[in-house]
Order: C-alpha cells, then structure tokens, then sequence
C-alpha cells in the first residue's frame, strides 16, 4: 500500500468488492454496538481513512497474540484492515533489524507526533529492568518513550492489560501491565491470552471512523466486545438450566454436548466475546470444542484456582485448619463444661455450709 | 494475592475464616452440653431402656402435640415446607454440590435448576411469612428476641443473594457470587452462637429428654 493510498482505493486493489466493503462495515458497526445509521458514517471514514501510523512494541510476550492478529485461515476484509494500517514498527514482522529498526521507530515517532497509535503485547518487567530489553533499552523506558507522544495506547492480550502470566505468582520479574506505567494516555485494554483478531481491528476501525476511542469497562476494555460473559452467550446454556453437566472429558454429557461448569469452566465470570465471535473465521471457540473457558481475558486468571476447579468450589484452606478449629472448640468446650461443674460444687458446698 | 477481587476474598481467606470459627463455635458449644450431662445416677431408674425413651421423644417431638394440633397448624406446616425446602436448595443444587465436594471431599447427584428455583421460591416466602407472624402475632412477638430476628436475617440474605446470582441479576454475575458467599459466611459465624444451632441440637436435646423422662418414668 502506497503512503498517500487510502484505505478504500486499497482495498479495492486487493479485490474487495464495494459490496464486501459495507457488508464488513455494518459487522463491525454492530460489532461496536452502534445504530445502523452509523453505518454510512463507518463507511464514508473507513474508506477515505489515511493510514494511521501503528507502532507495536513486543515486551515480556510469546507472540501468541501477533499470531492471533496474523494467522488468519484466509484472507479477510479483517485482516486487509490491519495491513492497511503504517506498521511503522514490529519486531516480529518486520524486515529491519538491529539499529535498522529501532531508527524507524524514532523516525516514525518524530513523523506522527502525537497522532501514532501505540498497540503493546507482553508485560513489562520493572523488579529488574534487564530481563527483558531491546536494543539494549529497557521495555520500562522503551514505553515511557513510546508513550509520550502517542494518541492512544492499544494493550493487547492480557499481559499488556493486565500483566498475564509473567504476572502470576511469585511474579520473578516483577511484570505489570501498561497501565500501571503510563497514566495520562488513554488506554484500551484488549484482553485475552490471545485476543480475539477482529476485536483489535474493531479497535482500529472505530479509531479511523470516530478518532476517539471506544467506550471503555471498568477494566479498560471495549464494552462493545467485553460487556457481557461468555455463560450468557453460551450454547450450552440451556443444559446448565436444565442441570445436565459433563463429568468427565469423555463421558456421555461431554459427547452429547452438556455444560462444563463441573469441569471447571470459568464462562460465568469471563466477559469476552468468544461465544458470539468465535475464533478461525467464526468456526468455533473453546467451549464448543469440549473444553471450558479458563477466564483469559481477566485479570489474574492464572491465580484463580485452578482451570478444572469449578468455580462454585471455595479455596477453604486445608483439612488441618479445620481440624485445629475443632480441637480448639472441644477443649474450650471441656474446659467451660468443667469449670460449669466446679462452680456448682463451690456453690452446693456453700449451700451446706 | 495483588489486586484482590470480592470474589477473591469471598471464595478465599473470607470462607476460611467462616468455617473455622463455625467449626470452633460448634464443636465448643457441642462438647461443653455433652460434658454438663455426665453426672451421678442418684435413684434407681424406673425404666432402663432409655434408649428407647430417647428415640421416642426425637420421633413424637417431630409431630405436633394431639391437644395442640389444630392450634399449631400453621407453624407445623410452614415449618416443615420451609425446612424442606431448604433443605433440597442447599443440598440439591449443583454449584452448591460442587462447593461442598471442594470441602469434604466427596458429591451426590443433584437436581435440575427448574426444581432448585421452586423450592428457593418457597423458602423465601415461607420465611417471609414467618417473620411477618413473629413481629406481628402478640404472643410470639413477646417471646422473640433480637437472636431470633438476627437468626432469620443471616438465612434469608443467602437465600435472596443467591437467587439473585442464579438469575445474573441486579448486578455483574462474579459480584453477585461474591455477595451470596459473603452472605453464606456471615451466616456461618453467627450460626454457633445463635439460634441456628438448633440444628446441631435438636436431635441430641429431645434424646436427653427423652432419657431423662423415661429414667423418671414420665410419659411425654
């Protein structure tokens, strides 16, 4: 894609017929929750948007959710959105390296002043800044950096959100998420271990339409995608109403397609929107495939308990507690029973007295 | 744990708390009434068989009196509806099944949630009525006292809370948990120290009744 290109003359290169075009933006404006006269709107922005300049930095990850963003089985409007977007920076993806790369960064920093959207995936180590650098520069003060002259920062997956699993217990690098780093951009967390592809594009489609961001949940993230759980949209509703659980992996309910809160699954208290959008071109998602959701997209979901621990299932501590508490009670119990006793010898032997 | 949710703290050290002091509180309350039994056999018994006295006082107490049945029809009726139905939403449920496999070990099989929800309803208008009655009926409000209502309250909230959470209503789902299960623990503490702990002993007090009755020769 040229740099002047917009992006509707792009995608009309790569193929995409007009009629593709509104059929993808009225997905996304309902995606986003907003009224279909707004479709005209999301058309008209979409294809007359300029390329806004996206600078992605890769710290404590795995690159699951550049996969995630990337991987898509064929070809989508989705994903000619994301590359129609300047990725003027991204370890994993692009051609630089070394000096090469970090110069484009800068370069493109100077150039988009203010206006670059800035996407982080991965946590950032601050126990020991060296665990994790690039360059030789920290990811704590590659951020600082990076931020200060940024629109908006996208955190994707939940370690960028919320720490995520070099999060989890005992935290040896001391990870946290980017906003407990950067406090005066607004941030939009885009949670999952990974996220959901197209809810990152709905992120950047609503960014190019409206040039504001998203209303926002309590943690940050798009409530458009993120406002409501993943066991009121579930399929298998229906059988936890009516009591019928999988045991096991293998049994009878697990064939026949029952609820899978017994084994553990988290859909109760997971908002994300696996269960309507679902994953590989709406193919499936996890609970369809048989096993339950282990809550990636919330905060700490790795310290929870663990992933087939229903979630009715209390962390009561151990049996050796309870059985002090017992003991306790029963001496306490002998002890007043007997101290009961003596005071109505003393008080019989006054009697006679 | 950093950044502790309600609910963290609801399913964690909150319901550990709970069941150790519940724990304490009745094996304390258990062991001292035992022990204040053991004492002297001063006469000769009129009847040895006081086993049997015993059962019978734990069975006939469990229907009402024949001189008083007609007078105490209600309570009789509402008590056994609403200690039924109770018993089935606390016990029956799957979530709570669950919860319970987490603490001793094992399960049972559970009822559909259509069933749950009747017998949730019915608890809670039971209890409603009866409270109504109690702070309304002049003999019963004479002998209630802030134990009883305290003892009311600490069931009903968990009964209403979860209700809630079954329905995802009123608020977020894990709040909603969150709140019955801190309803359930608050439950749990008073549960030694006030009247709730008529169901660890009513059993055991009509049996020493029944002994004490049937050692005298008393036919009650």
């Amino acid at each position: 894609m040229r740099k002047n290109q917009n992006l509707g003359e792009y995608l009309q290169m790569q193929g995409v017929s007009r009629r593709g075009f509104l059929k993808f933006c009225s997905a996304t404006a309902s995606l986003m929750a907003l009224p279909p006269s707004a479709v005209a709107q999301v058309a008209e922005a979409l294809a007359t948007a300029r390329r806004p300049s996206v600078i992605w930095l890769s710290f404590q990850e795995c690159t699951g959710c550049t996969e995630s963003l990337t991987r898509s089985h064929a070809p989508t409007v989705e994903s000619l959105i994301f590359d129609a977007i300047s990725l003027d920076y991204h370890h994993t993806l692009q051609a630089a390296a070394g000096h090469g790369a970090e110069a484009a960064r800068e370069a493109a920093m100077e150039e988009n002043s203010g206006e670059y959207i800035l996407v982080v995936d991965g946590s950032i180590p601050v126990g020991n800044p060296a665990y994790s650098t690039i360059a030789g520069i920290s990811n704590l003060d590659m951020l600082k950096e990076a931020a200060e002259h940024c629109f908006a920062i996208v955190a994707v997956g939940t370690c960028a959100a919320f720490g995520g699993l070099p999060n989890a217990q005992p935290n040896p690098t001391g990870a946290v998420s980017v906003s407990e780093i950067v406090k005066d951009k607004p941030i939009i967390n885009v949670s999952g271990c990974p996220p959901i592809p197209v809810v990152i594009t709905g992120v950047l489609a609503h960014f190019l339409t409206f040039g504001t961001i998203p209303e926002l949940d309590a943690l940050g993230r798009p409530t458009a995608f993120f406002g409501q759980n993943i066991h009121d949209r579930c399929y298998r509703r229906p059988f936890y109403e009516r009591g019928e659980f999988a045991e096991t992996f293998d049994d009878e309910g697990a064939r026949k397609g029952w609820c899978l809160y017994k084994l553990g699954c988290k859909g109760p208290t997971t908002y994300n929107a696996c269960a309507t959008l679902k994953w590989n071109q709406g193919t499936s998602f996890p609970i369809q495939a048989g096993h339950g959701c282990i809550g990636c997209s919330e905060p700490q979901f790795w310290d929870k308990g663990g992933f087939y621990d229903p979630l009715s299932a209390g962390q009561w501590g151990s049996r050796d507690a309870l059985l002090g508490a017992a003991a306790a009670g029963a001496a306490l119990g002998v002890g007043s029973a007997l101290a009961a006793r003596a005071r109505k010898k003393r008080a019989m032997a006054e009697e006679e007295a | 744990m950093e950044n502790m949710t309600l609910l963290d703290f609801a399913r964690g050290p909150g319901l550990q708390w709970a069941l150790w002091i519940f724990t304490f509180g009745v094996v304390w309350r258990l062991v001292g009434a035992i022990f204040l039994l053991a004492r002297k056999d001063l006469s000769k018994p009129r009847r040895h068989n006081s086993l049997v006295a015993g059962i019978g006082a734990v069975i006939s107490r469990s229907a009402p009196a024949h001189a008083f049945e007609k007078k105490i029809r209600f309570q009789h009726v509402t008590g056994y509806a609403w200690h039924f139905a109770l018993f089935i939403s606390v016990l029956f449920f799957a979530p709570h099944i669950l919860f319970f496999e987490s603490v001793l070990g094992f399960g049972w099989p559970h009822l559909p949630n259509a069933i749950i929800l009747l017998t949730g309803v019915i608890a809670i208008g039971v209890l409603v009525a009866l409270l109504i009655r109690r702070a309304t009926h002049p003999v019963q409000r004479f002998i209630s006292n802030a134990d009883d209502y305290i003892s009311i309250f600490v069931v009903l909230v968990p009964l209403i809370t979860g209700l809630l959470a079954f329905a995802h209503f009123g608020a977020r789902y894990e709040t909603l948990l969150a709140i019955h299960l801190l309803s359930v623990e608050v439950m749990l503490i008073w549960f030694p120290f006030g009247k709730l702990m008529h169901a660890v002993m009513t059993v055991p007090a009509r049996f020493q009744a029944g002994t004490a009755f049937g050692r005298r020769g008393v036919k009650a």
